[in-house]
């Protein structure tokens, strides 16, 4: 069930990467609506040329840092969707035995060092990676995702200065998806863009469509290449749009329907389908057989889930010591 | 071979000998390099093993405690100094809900095996955000381990334990334990986490001690031996994992509790002590209701005598001993 990439198909590659996240989420939504699923999460719906484009920018020894809003990262990354989905249902089978959920899926094989429930909570972690990264002197990247609302977090200053002083091979990427819960980005900061801010820190910002998955992976691949040849940390800011509320719980009562619509005007599926398919490396047939593939895909998944055994109580305190 | 050490040499021996050892270990904080630390602890380790290993860093403590938690699930063993305790409230979230967590958040797959020292307690006449005894906040959270060392011997011991603990642990020292001497062995060795230890054996009163308060409560027993009294001393030295077994012990030889410590003594860890033997079997044992010892209900003031009346003193202890040996 690994979403396995064939180097021969790249751009379509990208597609699956996206309809993938896609499928899953609106699964996960459909799942939470049934009441299959517990507690609240957070679908990234809108979003998913960022993680497809930065995650495609990666080697297979790099490392990502996710946030609350992190399926897509996960499944760019290469996770398993079957541990995943079975994860999502509290299964003893998944990523964390069931004991995480949607906000703390990691894979620590793919390099995947979790998702975070708390904003710009893993911006510290990832100085602790460059560094260590930096120490150990190998070539690895480390990609700390997180939204708008991070970067009015102290951590994430702390974070971005620790990195510029040190010259760690950090790539902060910034989802900016306009509104941090019902804040919309322009109120919550005194500058235009989130880019500027790296500027206080002397670290080059730059901010891209993010929803356009080939802009993002250009900006990430000059990022990283930046990082991997030790001249130090970016900030990366992709300016996207979540198309679902904040949570399962958002009445959604700060923007309007309006403005919803205009965003999935630029969808960025649609957009790089209509791309591929002008360059001729698409073909409206094959365009519906990757997202078939993908709802397959997340369906053969869900069955993995359903079939696996809930995590026995008696394990409940395993694994709170190493 | 051992010789007379202090304790801030002690864990500077400890630290030295860790990194001599272990090449994925290394030290953070703030002026620990030419500054040699706030203390003087890590004084000489940055000639020794270079700004790499002994980093010099900005005033970001959250940063910080997240750069050791990132550093230590990628591989290495980092030692992260807070300058004081009072501090570690601005590490508060990477430490609880990121080092502590992710290992049982992530199912088991996460190793955070990283130590933040942090000097700790009063005594120093610097008053209310210099002087804080936090270390019962820590060992409420699970994924955590708390030790605080009492002695130069323990210090080097119990330092290098943690270092090769996979877990996060805070290493609590106290600010005026640091000039105090005893015997260290010259070569590596560890003291485990969660054993305490007998500091003094006795018949007549147990009195569980924590750092500082180690010292203070071996003086109280000293002077009231004089009257024929003896007193068991227990230093928990872990504060988690907690020994309840070797209190227990001590608590069914002798029938009678003191239980001391410098944080504030409400809901801290003599409650828990105390908790601990009243569900035992122990508690049959008891002639004298227990006496808890602890901070006074305020922040620590800056005046001397005022500072001093704040926490448990050698006559405080003495006067303790005393009421429960004369039910």
């Amino acid at each position: 069930m690994k979403t396995a990439i064939p180097p021969t198909d790249r751009g379509v590659s990208r597609l699956r990467t996206m309809q993938l996240i896609r499928a899953f989420e609106e699964k996960a939504g459909e799942l939470f609506a049934l009441g299959k699923m517990h507690g609240t999460m957070h679908l990234s719906i809108g979003q998913e040329a960022v993680a497809a484009g930065v995650c495609g920018a990666l080697g297979p020894d790099d490392y990502i840092l996710s946030t609350h809003r992190g399926h897509g990262h996960c499944l760019a990354r290469g996770a398993d969707v079957g541990r995943m989905m079975a994860e999502f249902l509290g299964k003893d089978t998944g990523y964390c035995r069931g004991r995480g959920g949607s906000m703390h899926i990691a894979d620590l094989d793919s390099g995947n060092l979790g998702a975070n429930g708390i904003v710009a909570g893993g911006l510290p972690i990832a100085t602790g990676v460059g560094l260590s990264i930096t120490m150990r002197k190998t070539s690895q990247v480390c990609v700390a995702f997180f939204g708008d609302g991070a970067t009015n977090e102290g951590a994430f200053h702390e974070s971005m200065n620790l990195a510029a002083i040190w010259h760690l091979p950090i790539v902060f990427v910034c989802e900016n998806n306009q509104y941090a819960m019902s804040m919309p980005v322009t109120a919550a900061m005194g500058v235009d863009r989130i880019s500027a801010r790296g500027a206080a820190y002397n670290v080059p910002g730059e901010t891209v469509d993010g929803m356009d998955v080939r802009a993002v992976e250009a900006a990430a691949g000059a990022a990283v290449r930046r990082a991997r040849a030790g001249e130090g940390p970016t900030l990366l800011e992709c300016v996207t749009y979540r198309y679902k509320g904040h949570s399962k719980s958002d009445p959604q009562r700060y923007r309007t329907r309006d403005e919803v619509e205009a965003w999935q005007g630029r969808d960025p599926i649609t957009r790089y389908e209509a791309q591929l398919m002008a360059e001729g490396a698409l073909t409206p047939e094959r365009a519906e057989e990757v997202a078939a593939e993908a709802r397959a895909a997340v369906e053969e998944a869900l069955r993995f889930a359903e079939a696996s055994p809930e995590p026995d109580p008696a394990t409940l305190l395993e694994d709170v010591y190493a | 071979m051992t010789r007379s050490l202090t304790y801030a040499e002690a864990i500077r021996e400890g630290l030295r000998q860790a990194m001599a050892l272990d090449p994925s270990v290394f030290l953070l904080g703030e002026d620990i390099g030419v500054y040699g630390g706030a203390f003087g602890v890590t004084d000489g380790l940055l000639a020794i093993y270079g700004p790499e290993r002994v980093r010099d860093t900005p005033i970001s403590e959250a940063g910080l405690a997240g750069c050791a938690i990132g550093a230590a699930l990628t591989g290495m063993r980092p030692v992260l100094e807070i300058q004081f305790m009072d501090f570690i409230t601005l590490c508060m979230e990477q430490l609880v809900l990121q080092g502590a967590k992710v290992r049982y958040m992530f199912g088991g797959k996460a190793r955070v095996p990283m130590v933040l020292r942090t000097p700790a307690g009063s005594g120093t006449g610097a008053a209310a955000q210099h002087s804080e005894s936090l270390e019962a906040w820590f060992a409420h959270v699970p994924g955590l381990k708390v030790v605080a060392p009492a002695t130069p011997v323990d210090a080097k011991g119990l330092l290098l334990a943690s270092i090769r603990d996979d877990n996060p642990v805070i290493f609590v020292e106290h600010k005026l334990l640091y000039r105090t001497k005893g015997e260290v062995p010259e070569e590596p060795y560890t003291v485990p986490l969660g054993a305490a230890d007998v500091k003094r054996a006795g018949s007549d009163v147990t009195v569980v001690a924590t750092s500082v308060m180690v010292s203070r409560a071996l003086e109280a027993a000293e002077q009231v031996s004089r009257d024929g009294v003896s007193v068991e001393v227990v230093d928990l030295r872990s504060i988690r994992p907690l020994d309840v077994d070797t209190v227990l012990a001590s608590v069914r030889k002798t029938g009678r509790v003191v239980i001391v410590y410098e944080a504030v003594r409400t809901l801290g860890i003599g409650a828990e002590i105390a908790a601990r033997i009243a569900e035992s079997d122990a508690l049959y044992h008891l002639h004298a209701p227990i006496i808890r010892l602890g901070g006074q209900e305020c922040p620590i003031p800056y005046n001397r005598a005022l500072e001093r009346a704040a926490v448990p003193q050698v006559d405080d202890i003495l006067a303790a001993v005393r009421q429960v040996v004369a039910v």
